[in-house]
């Protein structure tokens, strides 16, 4: 018997025999038995010593490299105080309450998150969280989509990340995605108002965009209003900090990731996305949502207020699987803005925006780098550059730094295109550093 | 439990009425009843198509989520759009409330729905 594994020879047995089937092989008779007896050739278990040596080890092959590159994920400081809150178990090891009033702490502080989400976005309302911005943003189109209206227009100046995470959803379901094209970095609105016809759902816009320019969406809410498509805007929230919120466009549905909110890199999650929404379509969102109310004694109470939409009910006809949230990262975004409040979340915004401004106007000096778009931007931007981007990216990482995201990765038509990302986090002798190696090159 | 006469019925506690040469289609007072304090319902849009015996919408009450299936093919020509705001006057007045308005397609359809006597006997059942 394993320590992890607590249940002995005999428990087993008892359960076996009180549902009425003699053996575990019975028990998944269902099972075909092409897929049992597979040979996992699993390794010998490992003591708690080696294991922790074993991991240890494969830490030791991360590089810790300082990044300035961003496309989705950003380098924001985490204050100390949300990994201490983090880890108490109360938090840490609490899978979602099934019966979730028991757990008034986590109703709490999700019921917080979603005011701060509404608050930031400028919605009415927010679920619980999603599992990353990505996925929101699918979730998002399948809240759009009816079975006459199956056409969804995504602005080609999306994070193309985002864009095969939605053709990854849309496929099974008969959703068509159709790109509305760019024109000197922004999505064209001209092509936008081509494409909109009565198949059209919705419109999917990310602003600041894959290359970190801030589109301006003037009068799209109106277009798509008269069409009736609805509007999705995926923002990074920590923007909203200083940019017109999606409420302020006109937007039916706001998503994105709040790893942008403190959440630490991790090389790659976990993340969590939002989902912000109108009144009008509350009752579409995935996911749940919690409330504030009083108990029998006047006292206030925190409880599920809303699932309309979750797995229990009309399974076969639910838009999302998702029934859960992205629970402790959800804690971790609420601490994070608790502790930032409305000035703190400026002052690091207002700095990351001053340090890509500082870069970004230092390598326009080089003859190696010019800006082609010449389009407002927040703390990522993009510069066509005659070097090569895998050797710009190669030097750089011999000097500890990870390197701009080379859009070539994307499209060949953009391989002279970098996209540096700064954080609040960069030092100025981090961005003379930089300065100066590509000004060698 | 209401079932006025003129009304024809289906098994799945919808209703239909015939006026002026539309169809208006609803729940019945059992199906009110049976789902109680009504919060939501999923409405279809201007020209939809409804096909006999598919579901068109969704109502949400306090206890259950369930489908109203279309008793007739046809293209809907008006949606009552009051209930969503107020869904509960499903639940006032299940026959003043109708859900949608509908142009029929083939008028024989109708002849196999339940009258409201056999409607009434299957209810009691």
């Amino acid at each position: 018997m394993h320590k992890y594994l607590p249940h002995t020879e005999k428990d087993i047995e008892k359960m076996l025999e009180r549902i009425g089937v003699s053996s575990m092989d019975d028990l998944f008779a269902e099972i075909p038995d092409a897929l049992k007896g597979v040979d996992l050739d699993l390794p010998e278990s490992l003591s708690e010593i080696e294991l922790r040596e074993h991991f240890e080890r494969l830490a030791s092959q991360n590089e810790p490299l300082v990044p300035f590159m961003g496309a989705g994920a950003y380098d924001h400081y985490t204050p100390s105080v949300i990994p201490y809150l983090l880890e108490r178990q109360e938090f840490m090891t609490a899978y979602t309450p099934y019966q979730p009033e028991v757990s008034q702490g986590t109703l709490q502080y999700i019921f917080e998150y979603q005011t701060m989400i509404t608050e930031l976005t400028g919605m009415d309302v927010s679920n619980a969280s999603m599992y990353d911005g990505a996925t929101a943003t699918a979730e998002a189109m399948f809240m759009a989509v009816k079975k006459k209206r199956k056409k969804v227009l995504v602005a080609a100046t999306i994070n193309p990340n985002v864009l095969n995470v939605l053709r990854t959803y849309a496929h099974p379901r008969g959703i068509e995605i159709v790109l509305v094209d760019e024109a000197d970095g922004v999505f064209d609105k001209d092509d936008l108002a081509e494409k909109l016809d009565e198949d059209t759902a919705a419109f999917i816009v990310q602003t600041p965009n894959v290359y970190g320019i801030i589109e301006s969406l003037e009068g799209v809410a109106d277009k798509l209003q008269d069409n009736k498509s609805l509007f999705i805007i995926n923002q990074d929230p920590s923007t909203l900090a200083y940019l017109k919120t999606p409420a302020e466009w006109g937007a039916d549905i706001a998503v994105g990731d709040c790893q942008t909110l403190g959440v630490p890199l991790s090389y790659g999650g976990p993340y969590i996305g939002y989902m912000a929404t109108t009144g009008k379509l509350m009752r579409q969102m995935p996911g749940r949502i919690c409330g504030v109310t009083e108990d029998v004694e006047g006292k206030r109470a925190y409880v599920l207020t809303l699932q309309a939409r979750e797995q229990h009910i009309r399974r076969e006809k639910a838009k999302s699987n998702i029934c859960s949230n992205q629970s402790l990262m959800a804690l971790h975004v609420t601490i994070y803005l608790s502790l930032m409040g409305k000035k703190g979340l400026k002052e690091v915004q207002k700095t990351s925006y001053n340090h890509a401004h500082y870069l970004k106007s230092m390598l326009e000096k080089l003859p190696s780098f010019e800006d082609p778009f010449e389009k407002p931007f927040f703390k990522e931007f993009t510069l066509k550059t005659t070097l090569d981007p895998d050797r710009i990216n190669q030097v750089l990482r011999e000097k500890g730094y990870l390197g701009p995201l080379a859009q070539g990765r994307f499209a060949e038509e953009k391989k002279d295109l970098v996209t540096f990302a700064v954080t609040e986090k960069r030092t100025k002798e981090q961005m003379d550093e930089v300065i100066r190696i590509l000004g060698a090159m | 439990m209401k079932t006025p006469k003129d009304l024809r019925y289906t098994e799945t506690h919808e209703w239909v009425r015939i006026e002026n040469g539309h169809a208006y289609i609803g729940i019945t007072d059992y199906a009110q009843d049976q789902l109680g304090e009504i919060v939501f319902i999923e409405l279809p849009e201007e020209s939809d198509d409804l096909e006999k015996g598919e579901e068109f919408a969704a109502i949400e009450s306090v206890k259950a989520a369930s489908d109203v299936m279309a008793p007739v093919t046809g293209v809907v020509v008006a949606v009552n759009e009051a209930l969503e705001e107020s869904p509960e006057l499903l639940n006032e007045d299940p026959y003043e409330n109708w859900i949608v308005k509908i142009e029929l397609e083939d008028e024989s359809e109708l002849e196999g729905l339940m009258s409201a006597e056999e409607y009434e006997n299957m209810s009691k059942e």
